[in-house]
């Protein structure tokens, strides 16, 4: 008989169900597969009842989020190779409210995301018009930061940090991130709007610095980092503000 | 009960987004609702990756991208829509820096551009490798900004409300309560995005069934031109993830299996060495448009010159000369995805490719406004036929075009809700209501099917590929037409299990695999009427392009018994139908 392989998966239905089960399914072992083609093959040919998230199934996206065996991982890169022969299992993210089997609700991310203002915010007057070409940005002022605008709002680095997981007020990895990344940006004039919430309580300062965000970050955003920087120059703001109220950053 | 906006857009991808943003410009005071499937940055927009086309270099003009575009398109673009794309794309590429998106730069701080297939000059605006995703988060992001944007994040239209001979809202299913709510508004957009789904090997997401397409289609509006299907030359074995034009932009090469230019053997020109500093040349060789390449592929297979794998036959890209520096800076996506779903290092190793169903030059016939024939429908992206693709699209086109025609379609809805504002609201709750309980009854109370869905899906993207596939003749398609026709019957029989209203993915399955049955069907017919070859429309039982009788559009209808196909002229202003040539000097 040709290998299998042994999936765990957490289900929950709310009208059906009071209380979350883990279900077990066999599936063919195939060198090549992710887990999502696993959980794929569990719809499609043995339970069309599973539900969960995917679309690209290469790795941008950010829709197939799972906890497998523990640790939150795009489930379209995450091979099954990487666990054979042991038995995978799989659950919902971590941290987010369970709507049904793996499918969480994502609103709260949104939410967060939001409360950044994460477009490009230009003074008064000041926005270019469009006959006038684009702006300039070097490749240098370009680096400064494009690894932060790398995030797929995936939330793996949500569902890996302890913070998040004791206060859900906490404004998390990404948003603060995807908010760096704008401050960062030469073209952009909103850092005073945006650090009311970055550094706000639930922002920057809630942050312990564990570092978990950036170790399971697919696409080596470095949220942590961003954390970082952001309350190393809101402590200068501080100071400058402190010191010498006519030095303040514009 | 029902819910209340003066447009609603049904899509969040690139063209939705764009088209909401430009309503949200155009007049803060009308609201706007985006009703999408998944959340707007899942998108298959993410997905894209080598670049969008606009003019901005001094050497370059107006005049070369239209001829490029139209040339490209084998004569059968709308050239006025041609014009006007190649006039407006350079002021939509910079809104759109202005919006964020981080576009790659020179060293003086200008945007970079870079060749691809069938451009005569480089112009295609590119963020490394993954443009698409940069320019769908730059949008998505922005739309944030705007208060009278509404989103209905997860929200499944089912049908397109028509009252009065007037298209006036969306019946969408509410994934979190499983409820069939109705949407209602003085004019609607359908940017659904494409359907690679219908065939088995894509590189299209699980989301892009053409939704939109169907339900238009359903309502009596006309699909054009849906035989066109352009297949990508180079995807990943397997999986079908692509790698982007862009690595041959570069300058990579296409190889056989004895490391043989082979494309010079099919009328694509001569290669250069790779280390000549006018390698690689344009519209040449590894830079012909995508329809000519992926023949190339059948022929050189049927020659014997491919590379047999357990996923069938490849060739190979090879992109090593460019050296992991240059790699890296302008390929970081080709090489994680290489590495990732091929295990192998583009770096150190060719990468092994195949030609993948990766586009759909048809959709829903709209005028260059994205008006419908349906009055208060309209459409943009990749769902929507302009037409300025025609027969084979040109790589990078198609982002330009979002943008382009989803700020048009916006504009124009909004002139036209604003002017209809007055809606039929009792018979379109009725209509509302009678959705909800055609779903309850045809899907989630269902009982006593056997046929998975699956299976019928996969029975369907076979066929499609059978018949439908590079090269296609009369039998083929017939064949395939009848298969459709099965299928439909045995779509009948459909097993459901899942009873669940909360975020029921069965019941969604199935309703796209409803609606890609119809579009399957709509595709082969287009294609049986078509009895000429053009661009990615390849007959072998008709092997000639045919100007007398179709240089013309197609435009498939429903009917009671099956499809209808009709035809509209094509659009000639300044150029009229010549040879195709690619790599060689015109006679
Ligand atoms: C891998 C890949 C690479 C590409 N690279 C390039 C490139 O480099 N350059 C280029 O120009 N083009 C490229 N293309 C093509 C281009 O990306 C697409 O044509 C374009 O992004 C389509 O955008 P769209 O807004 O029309 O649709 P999409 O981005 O697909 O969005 C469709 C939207 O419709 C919604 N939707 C669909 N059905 C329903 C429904 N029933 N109810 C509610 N909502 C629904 C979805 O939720 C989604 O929000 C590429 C395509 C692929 C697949
Ligand atoms: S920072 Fe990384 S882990 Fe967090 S959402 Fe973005 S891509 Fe995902
Ligand atoms: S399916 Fe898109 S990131 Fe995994």
């Amino acid at each position: 008989m040709a290998q299998t392989i042994e999936l765990e998966i957490f289900r929950y239905r709310p009208e059906q169900e009071s209380e979350p089960t883990l279900q077990s399914y066999e599936v063919p072992y195939n060198e090549e597969w992710v887990v999502l083609d696993a959980i794929n093959y569990i719809k499609d040919e043995i339970d069309g009842t599973l539900s969960y998230r995917w679309s690209c199934r290469m790795g941008v996206c950010g829709s197939c989020g799972m906890m497998v065996n523990g640790v939150p991982r795009l489930t379209c890169a995450a091979f099954l190779k990487e666990y054979y022969p042991r038995k995978i299992l799989v659950e919902p993210l971590d941290g987010f409210p369970v709507e049904r089997d793996l499918v969480t609700d994502m609103d709260m991310f949104v939410a967060k995301l939001t409360s950044v203002s994460p477009w490009i915010i230009r003074n008064e007057g000041e926005e270019k018009p469009l006959e006038e070409g684009t702006y300039l940005q070097s490749p240098g002022e370009l680096a400064e930061y494009k690894h932060y605008s790398m995030c797929i709002n995936c939330m793996l680095c949500y569902a890996a940090c302890p913070v998040f997981a004791l206060d859900t007020n906490f404004l998390g990895p990404a948003a603060i991130a995807i908010g760096q990344r704008y401050n960062m940006d030469s073209r952009d004039q909103g850092r005073d709007q945006r650090q009311e919430v970055i550094a706000s309580h639930d922002g920057i300062w809630h942050c312990t610095l564990v570092g978990e965000c950036s170790t399971v970050c697919p696409k080596d955003v470095d949220p942590a980092g961003a954390i970082q920087r952001a309350k190393l120059s809101s402590t200068t703001d501080y100071f400058k503000d402190l010191l010498m109220p006519w030095g303040r950053r514009t | 009960m029902s819910l209340r906006h003066d447009i609603v857009i049904v899509g969040g991808g690139g063209a939705g987004l764009r088209a909401a943003i430009a309503i949200a410009e155009t007049d803060p005071s009308l609201s706007v609702a985006v009703v999408s499937k998944v959340y707007p940055m899942r998108s298959h927009t993410v997905a894209a990756e080598g670049g969008a086309a606009a003019v901005v270099k001094e050497n370059d003009s107006f005049d070369d991208h239209f001829k490029d575009t139209v040339g490209g398109s084998d004569w059968l673009a709308d050239q006025d829509a041609v014009e006007l794309f190649v006039e407006t794309a350079p002021a939509e590429m910079i809104q759109l820096e202005h919006w964020g998106c981080p576009w790659s730069r020179e060293p003086d701080g200008s945007v970079a551009v870079r060749p691809f297939g069938g451009m005569n000059i480089e112009r295609t605006w590119f963020a490394d490798d993954k443009t698409g995703f940069h320019m769908l988060h730059a949008l998505y992001q922005t739309s944030l900004k705007y208060s009278p944007i509404t989103a209905y994040n997860e929200w499944f239209a089912t049908k397109v409300l028509v009252e009065n001979g007037r298209c006036q809202g969306v019946a969408a299913l509410d994934l979190m309560t499983g409820k069939v709510e109705t949407v209602l508004a003085g004019a609607v957009i359908m940017c659904t995005g494409g359907a690679g789904k219908l065939f088995p090997f894509t590189t299209n997401g699980a989301i892009k069934t053409g939704d939109g397409m169907a339900m238009a289609y359903r309502v009596g509006v006309g699909l054009k031109d849906m035989e066109f299907i352009q297949y990508h030359p180079t995807g990943l074995p397997g999986t079908g993830i692509l790698i982007t034009e862009a690595a041959r932009g570069e300058g990579g090469i296409m190889v056989n299996k004895d490391g043989y230019r082979y494309l010079q053997d099919y009328d694509l020109g001569t290669p250069l060495e790779i280390t000549d500093p006018n390698h690689p040349v344009k519209k040449s060789m590894e830079l012909g448009p995508r329809d000519r390449l992926s023949q190339a592929f059948i022929k050189e297979r049927d020659k014997g010159g491919t590379i047999a794998t357990d996923h069938g036959p490849v060739v190979y890209l090879d992109i090593r000369h460019l050296g992991k520096k240059t790699i890296n800076k302008k390929l970081p996506f080709v090489r994680e995805l290489a590495k990732n779903y091929a295990g192998i290092d583009p770096v150190y190793v060719p990468i092994p490719v195949r030609p993948v169903v990766h586009y759909i030059m048809g959709g829903i016939d709209t005028d260059i406004n994205g008006a419908t024939q349906l009055p208060g429908l309209f459409a943009a992206g990749e769902t929507a036929c302009v037409s300025i693709n025609g027969a084979n699209r040109l790589g990078s086109n198609s982002l330009t075009e979002l943008l382009v025609f989803g700020a048009r379609a916006g504009e124009a809805a909004a002139a036209f809700a604003t002017a209809n504002a007055d809606l039929d609201v009792a018979a379109l709750e009725a209509q509302g209501a009678d959705e909800q309980q055609r779903i309850a009854r045809d899907f989630i109370n269902k009982h006593g099917g056997t046929e998975r869905i699956a299976t019928l899906r996969r029975e369907m993207q076979e066929t499609m590929e059978d018949g439908g596939g590079i090269y296609r003749t009369e039998a083929t398609l017939r064949a395939t037409s009848e298969k459709l026709v099965e299928l439909r019957e045995r779509f009948a029989n459909l097993l459901i299990e899942d009873r669940s209203l909360t975020f029921n993915t069965e019941l969604t399955s199935a309703l796209e695999l409803d609606f890609m049955l119809d579009l399957a069907l709509a595709v082969a017919h287009s294609g049986l009427a078509r009895t000429e070859s053009r661009g990615s429309h390849q007959r072998t039982d008709y092997p000639q392009r045919d100007d007398a009788n179709f240089l013309k559009h197609s435009l498939a209808f429903k009917t009671e018994d099956g499809v209808r196909i009709d035809y509209k002229d094509v659009v000639i202003t300044k150029w009229p139908p010549e040879e195709r040539v690619y790599g060689r000097q015109a006679n």
